[in-house]
């Protein structure tokens, strides 16, 4: 059984804050998820599906759901960190496709600098009771400095340059001077992505994404229920999730569970990474989308310096388009969790509804993949595969 | 630069893993040694990670090593190398270079162990290395 155009996206919003200090979080979800079936032409009573992550205030689904007022027949509250949105869009295909519900949401929001987080640079520590804590938490694992080992291996392991994953930052600060919401809409070079501040050696300032207060939302539906909208028509046609992590001492910080997650995808959408006309691609920071590209096929594993290099990533002179919104390194990474973002431009793109000096000619196909939690330690994988019918 | 040392919160302790730190009192790091399949496994655990034998025995590491990978985290206050040692033993671990150059650090040094006390009085120590 495949879920391969059993659901279409027939949906999506990303709220214009990026600084939320006049809202709270649940109203955040809410307007999002009011946003996405709004631009569907649904309303709220339509939707029989809800779908979350650890980003939910309450008790998973539960004061979300409370809150809205939604009557429902299917829940689901998976969390993989900022990957969840992506894989959420998979589970709601298969929950369509096996008949549990027809229009399914999904909603992300968060306020991490209304409330003035240290989200990359101070260790996060998820509770004593997970049993990794004891021996990471004393050693100050950060979100920065654990993805910064990472490129530090790909570095020699690779002969990976600072200069190449200065290219990704590049690319994206080029998409992000044409969105008027982006937070940076400068565009920047690699000379000052190499020369801006040392964050976590070898991951510079400009190696990041932004922090930004936000949200979004996604309806996914069945195929009879998107047939009678108004809007394009947007396929799923292949899912992928899988989990990485440390192999009980068998670290591996060169590749990600794209690996796994990636072929999933292709395979049930019957397609190749050559076929993809536009990529979303989770970036968190420059590695993440350098090693996810080589895990997802985009080119050889280790080649992905030499493959972001010179504005390949670029719409209109690259042969990967990614990340048109300006993607987590300049447009917005709401909640610190960048995966619903990911799959709302790959949307627009196939709709034609991007910023048209960004917009990729006959975009039929487009892959939209997230990484979430910490491709040092353990992280969620997940890849979703879409087209324009 | 060599800087000051900073201050390392203590683990918490549970069943899982009180033998671990007890040694580490005594100044032993230890690993997980599975007696099913005899593949060896870090952080230590109940359940063999590789094959699912709950058969564990901790035995004791020589404490040598080498840097798999580093990061100094430059924002932090004071600045510190975070890192992944693969142990001769065969599991890689995360841990901290203390004592050092934090420029002059490289994947394949070789490193040996240095147990550094933590922040809570009773706390256990925990686990860091120095170039060897």
């Amino acid at each position: 059984m495949s879920i391969n155009g059993k659901a279409y996206i027939a949906g999506v919003y990303e709220h214009p804050t990026r600084k939320a200090t006049d809202k709270s979080l649940a109203q955040l979800h809410a307007e999002s998820a009011l946003g996405a079936l709004k631009d569907s032409g649904l309303t709220k009573d339509d939707v029989d599906g809800y779908f979350c992550a650890g980003d939910a205030p309450g008790l998973g689904p539960l004061s979300l759901v409370d809150y809205m007022g939604l009557k429902l027949k299917h829940l689901d509250a998976t969390e993989t960190g900022g990957s969840s949105y992506v894989l959420h869009v998979g589970h709601a295909a298969e929950a369509i496709a096996m008949g549990k519900c027809s229009v399914a949401l999904i909603t992300l929001a968060g306020r991490p600098r209304a409330e003035g987080m240290a989200t990359g640079t101070a260790p996060r520590n998820y509770g004593s009771s997970a049993p990794d804590v004891a021996f990471e938490f004393p050693f100050g694992p950060t979100v920065v400095n654990m993805y910064a080992m990472c490129a530090q291996r790909h570095m020699y392991e690779y002969g990976t340059t600072s200069e190449q994953l200065a290219w990704i930052k590049v690319a994206a600060s080029h998409h992000a001077q044409y969105n008027e919401h982006a937070m940076l809409k400068n565009v920047v070079t690699v000379d000052e992505v190499v020369n801006s501040p040392m964050i976590a050696d070898p991951l510079h300032r400009l190696d990041c994404c932004v922090i930004s207060d936000g949200g979004g939302a996604i309806i996914v539906t069945s195929p009879e229920v998107a047939k009678t909208l108004k809007r394009p028509l947007v396929k799923v046609i292949g899912a992928g999730e899988a989990p990485k992590h440390q192999m009980g001492g068998k670290v591996d910080l060169t590749y990600s569970g794209a690996v796994w997650s990636g072929p999933m995808a292709f395979d049930e959408a019957h397609v190749k990474p050559t076929d993809i006309k536009y990529a979303s691609i989770y970036d968190s920071f420059t590695i993440t989308v350098l090693m996810q590209l080589e895990d997802l096929g985009f080119c050889e594993k280790g080649k992905g310096g030499a493959f972001v290099s010179d504005g390949n990533l670029i719409a209109g002179t690259g042969k990967l388009p990614f990340n048109t919104d300006g993607g987590g390194l300049c447009n917005n990474h709401p909640a610190n969790r960048g995966g619903l973002t990911k799959v709302i431009e790959a949307v627009r793109q196939l709709r034609g509804e991007a910023h048209p000096n960004v917009q990729v000619q006959n975009c039929d196909l487009a892959l939209a993949h997230g990484t979430g939690g910490s491709l040092g330690t353990r992280h969620g994988s997940a890849t979703v595969i879409m087209e324009r019918e | 630069m060599t800087v000051k040392q900073r201050a390392f919160p203590s683990p918490i302790a549970d069943p899982d893993t009180e033998q671990f730190w007890s040694a580490a009192k005594n100044g032993k790091l230890m690993v997980g040694s599975c007696n099913s399949c005899g593949e060896k496994h870090y952080y230590p655990r109940g359940i063999c990670p590789h094959c699912g034998a709950q058969d564990i025995t901790l035995v004791e590491a020589s404490g040598k090593g080498e840097i798999y990978s580093w990061s100094v985290l430059r924002r932090a206050d004071p600045p510190f190398a975070i890192a992944y040692v693969t142990l001769d033993e065969g599991p890689t671990m995360m841990t901290n270079i203390i004592e050092c150059d934090l420029d002059a650090l490289a994947i394949g040094q070789r490193v040996k162990l240095k147990f550094s006390e933590t922040e809570e009085a009773d706390g256990p120590p925990v686990p860091t290395f120095v170039l060897d």
